[in-house]
């Protein structure tokens, strides 16, 4: 390093003759802190998306890194947040990358005191048999006064409101195929 | 707002900055107090009795918005001489029977107007207990079918217009009962109604926002009847800066009641049909369809839903399969539902994304349900206590249950995230808004779109060779969307266009083009145009920087991408601006169309002096000075004629539990409530055991039932855990220390919290007697890295009649310092103040 670098790399040096007399700025930045490139920088991609929380609607932008959300920031594009999050949106990438998100499909077998895991696909298959089969055993043609219902009260389910519409929608479809009528969502509570 | 709808709450902030007052009701000061003008504490329960004292400030001091009044709300009409109110019978309406404890409502339809309105064909009483019925909580998206328009007095001098009968029915919610009932001294009241009142009416405008504050109450639905009322008497509705904002608390709560996976209603409120009547679909349309207003269409709206579901098997000759729908008989909800597995009646239960062992009413009557399945399947991000009740909950450290003695079989399966899938969700403001996918979902996690579409898939490829009758409807259900990927995704965006309906010519762009003859098809009516031209409007983002305020270019709001509903109210009857400063959608001439900033909540081109021939039918009907065009008169309803289980005008009554008598009537609470008074699920009865007032709620930190907060780092470190929030005084009667711990008990269990100590939480003065109230947020459980209690333990199940919701805002409670005992000693401790209390002992039901 030749000697004018070594003095203009003095911080009061560049305080006294550069433009931040107050060394709040340009004056004080160390090497690391000029090496320093925000996290959303390196990012493959950025995909647009909406907050999971409340019904707001704030909009998010979702940076993917190496096939992995890296970063989740406010939308400035979106009228409604003008790119803001509160605490839970902008927790959202712990949401959605938390080491303690299940994986795999968990089974617990009648009485049993443990989980085992399944395949998902042995899962499916078996859930299937449960509706069928249940749906066949508490079918009602007929109820108790003679009306014509055509359906279960074998089967019930409960969604929460973070679920898509077009999710509710097939939902919505298969269950009343089924003549499931006991079905309910957070929207009800 | 500030606290659970925080980036909402910046525009509140913006208004303030431009002049608006800013006025928060609450039991609780909280962050929205902090930045409000004004703040005005009530009793938890009380809010009828506020507004009605509100309605009550602008009849008697003739504050209304007197054009908007007569020409846009029934104030003018008139009713039958044999409707008598609770003025008269002391606490009661008319068509009161004590036996059923339940309303028939013939004697509040309009004078001259055909006899049974359909309210009362609706609802369908079953079963020995007071009415479980299905109510009128089909009218999402607009009001009950009445049988013709109403005689009207425009000169509202008749004593039994609607405007005189409103009059009587609320004048006694004076300053002084205002003060009576919820604790607010009288001069603070007026402060309220004179703010209020100077900002409605031709210049001005004033904003009601609420959340499920207003609605976890037996009288519920009869709040937001209570603002409505208010804020149609100053015509506030339908214009720009009005409204009355219901604040969702869930990204996609609106969307789940638009495309409901609700029992009583089918995508975009058409009802489920009821066995009693409906039996094909002639019969269900006459019953359900209004004959006036957009609802006379339903017959559309209905057929191009089944033409989506069963397509080419859908005849006209077959009633478009009708037949295929399964039919209600009384109240299917989840309550209903929890009472059917404890019971046995209801074996298999799918948990989508839902934590009802700590979200619901009276948790624990949930686990007993969960424990008596013959299977669970639950689909979640994290292993929430809904999954894992057999194993480690409440009831297995208290000996009730044990693990090897529960047969249920429990499926785990885990979900994908929201930037692991595509999708809308439909927020508060109704605008669909897409969210796109990120990245693929970790392992086995799928969204709950891959996962009911391949189960349906497998479902129907185990029934293909059935010739069972009942197989029919699942056989020959349309479910082929095309898959994508490694994982076999179903385009979410398929889905979508399916809902939004496609007729001869490719993708339908309006519900207006849906024909009753099978020729379209259309899985959600009111979503119809969020695909139009093949084009995602889902999906849209115009920058807000770059488009008007109104922000048409941003996502796709229902109905037709309008921003306000009922929007034709922004102008006067002859189609001019209200004002200058108001002006939104008005008439113009040169055009003959409606035209300004949003498009219009009405037929674009209806001039506003057209007159409906007689006998017109659907939108027709209406004439062009009718804004309100889901309505079968047309206009806004102060007076409810039909659609209610509970009355036709809104009545402070007390909670279920309540530390007070009602200073009002005899009658002390909605005497149609929905009661489950059983092992389990006991009520504390209104002496000195359960003295305090406690109300339920939310952090901004923290999220529901803690499914998606509790097990994330940054938000349990700033709420680490579950707390009770007192006033001084009431920390002293009850030797509460702050930070250390209090159990609080009801009849149903108690439970422990750490202590807050703060005048956040003032104790309220009613006339001479002193009520304390305590806060309990609810998002805890016993799993993730941020644990306590659950406070909805302690919440009773007991719901309001038209929509079955529970009353968690406002029940009763004991608090002493000290936790609360373990194992078996907790159902001793909760024994012994059951047996003060004279609650019969568990194991006598």
């Amino acid at each position: 390093m030749g000697i004018r670098r070594w003095i203009a790399s003095w911080p009061v040096y560049r305080q006294l003759t550069g433009s931040d007399p107050l060394g709040r700025g340009a004056a004080a930045k160390s090497r690391g802190s000029r090496e320093l490139s925000p996290r959303t920088h390196d990012a493959d991609r950025v995909v647009r998306s909406i907050c999971p929380y409340c019904a707001v609607g704030c909009g998010q932008q979702v940076y993917v890194s190496n096939g992995k959300v890296s970063q989740i920031e406010g939308d400035p594009d979106s009228p409604i947040s003008r790119g803001r999050l509160c605490p839970k949106g902008a927790a959202s990438k712990q949401l959605v990358t938390s080491p303690s998100r299940q994986q795999r499909v968990l089974y617990r077998k009648p009485y049993g005191t443990e989980w085992e895991e399944l395949p998902l696909e042995r899962a499916m298959e078996m859930i299937a048999d449960r509706v069928i089969e249940t749906r066949g055993r508490t079918w009602q043609e007929h109820d108790a006064r003679g009306r014509r219902v055509n359906r279960t009260l074998g089967i019930a389910s409960l969604g929460g409101a973070t679920l898509d519409n077009e999710e509710n929608y097939l939902m919505k479809k298969l269950y009343t195929a089924l003549g499931a009528v006991q079905v309910e969502n957070q929207a009800r509570i | 707002m500030a606290e659970c709808h925080p980036v909402g709450f910046q525009w509140v902030i913006e208004a303030r900055n431009r002049g608006a007052k800013v006025i928060h009701v609450d039991p609780r000061f909280t962050r929205t107090s902090a930045m409000a003008n004004e703040y005005v504490p009530l009793r938890a329960g009380t809010d009828i009795a506020f507004l009605g004292g509100l309605i009550n400030y602008v009849l008697s001091n003739e504050k209304d918005f007197r054009e908007y009044l007569i020409a846009y709300t029934n104030a003018p009409a008139i009713l039958r001489e044999e409707f008598a109110d609770t003025e008269d019978l002391d606490g009661l309406f008319s068509g009161f029977d004590p036996e059923t404890l339940s309303y028939d409502p013939e004697t509040w339809a309009y004078e001259g107007a055909e006899a049974a309105p359909a309210a009362g064909r609706r609802s369908d009483i079953v079963g020995d207990s007071p009415p479980e019925h299905s109510g009128p909580d089909q009218y999402g998206s607009g009001g009950a079918t009445i049988g013709a328009k109403p005689k009207v007095d425009p000169s509202l001098r008749h004593p039994r217009c609607v405007y005189q009968v409103l009059k009587r029915h609320f004048s006694r919610y004076t300053p002084e009962l205002v003060e009576e009932v919820c604790g607010v001294p009288p001069e603070h009241f007026r402060r309220v109604a004179e703010a209020i009142t100077e900002n409605s009416g031709r210049e001005r405008t004033t904003a009601f926002c609420y959340s499920v504050g207003w609605t976890q109450h037996t009288v519920g639905v009869q709040y937001i009847r209570t603002a409505s009322i208010l804020q149609a008497l100053l015509g506030n509705i339908g214009r720009p800066g009005g409204g009355i904002l219901a604040l969702r608390g869930h990204a996609s709560i609106q969307g789940s009641t638009d495309i409901p996976t609700l029992y009583n209603i089918l995508p975009g409120y058409i009802p489920m049909p009821l066995a009693e009547h409906e039996l094909d679909l002639d019969q269900f349309v006459q019953e359900d369809a209004g004959q006036t207003g957009f609802w006379g269409n339903m017959r559309a709206y209905l057929v191009s839903m089944l033409k989506a579901w069963w397509g080419a098997a859908a005849a006209e000759d077959n009633d478009f399969c009708f037949d295929y729908l399964p039919r209600l008989t009384g109240d299917h909800g989840t309550y209903q539902t929890v009472l059917n597995q404890i019971s046995g009646e209801c074996k298999g239960y799918f948990l989508v994304g839902e934590n009802p062992a700590v979200g619901s009413a009276n948790a624990k009557l949930q686990r007993l349900g969960m424990s008596n399945l013959d299977w669970l399947v639950v689909r979640d991000l994290q292993m929430i206590e809904s999954a894992t009740f057999w194993k480690d909950g409440p009831e297995i450290e208290s000996g009730e249950l044990r693990t090897e003695e529960i047969g249920t079989e429990v499926f785990f399966l885990p979900a994908a995230a929201h930037t692991e899938k595509e999708g809308a969700f439909t927020n508060t403001q109704r605008l669909l808004q897409w969210h796109h996918k990120a990245v693929e979902p970790p392992g086995e996690a799928r969204s709950d779109l891959w996962f009911f579409y391949h189960l349906g898939r497998v479902i129907q490829r185990k029934l293909e060779g059935s010739s069972e009758p009942r197989d029919r409807p699942l056989r020959e259900l349309v479910w082929d969307y095309p898959c994508e990927g490694e994982i076999r995704e179903p385009s979410a965006e398929a889905v979508l266009a399916e809902i939004n309906g496609r007729g001869p010519d490719g993708p339908l762009s309006m519900y207006t083009q849906l024909a009753d003859d099978g020729s379209t098809s259309c899985g959600c009516w009111i979503y119809c145009g969020v695909y139009a031209d093949g084009h995602n409007h889902a999906a849209n983002r115009q920058p807000g920087s770059e488009q008007s305020w109104v922000a048409p270019g941003w996502a796709w709001a229902w109905p037709d991408n309008r921003r306000i509903l009922y929007n034709r109210a922004s102008a006067d009857p002859a189609g001019r601006p209200w004002s200058e400063r108001k002006r939104y959608i008005w008439w113009s001439d040169e055009q003959r169309r409606w035209v300004g900033a949003d498009k219009p909540d009405f037929e674009p081109t209806k001039a506003p002096d057209y007159t409906p021939e007689p006998g017109a039918k659907a939108q027709d009907a209406l004439a062009g000075d009718n804004p309100f065009i889901m309505q079968t008169d047309g206009r806004a309803w102060l007076f409810a004629p039909a659609g209610l289980l509970d009355g036709p005008l809104p009545t402070h009554y007390e909670p279920h539990e309540s530390p007070v008598a009602n200073p009002l009537y005899g009658q002390g609470q909605n005497p149609t409530r929905q009661v489950f008074d059983r092992k389990y699920n006991r009520y504390n009865p209104p002496d000195g055991v359960f003295p305090y007032v406690f109300t339920t709620y939310r952090l901004t930190e923290h999220h529901t039932a803690g499914g998606m907060s509790r097990d994330l780092p940054y938000l349990s470190e700033l709420q680490p855990e579950f707390f009770c929030e007192v006033s001084p005084e009431l920390a002293t009667e009850r030797e509460l220390e702050h930070l250390g711990w209090a159990t609080i008990v009801s009849a149903r269990t108690a439970i422990e919290a750490r202590v807050l100590v703060t005048d956040r939480i003032r104790p309220l003065r009613m006339r001479g007697r002193t009520v304390h109230q305590v806060g309990l947020p609810y998002h805890w459980g016993p799993n993730g890295l941020s644990t306590g209690d659950a406070a909805n333990e302690l919440l009773s199940v007991v719901l309001d009649p038209n929509v079955h919701i529970q009353e968690a805002k406002a029940a009763t409670c004991d608090i002493v310092p000290g936790r609360r005992p373990r194992g078996e000693s907790l159902q001793r401790y909760v024994d012994s103040y059951r047996r003060r209390a004279g609650i019969p002992e568990e194991a006598d039901r």
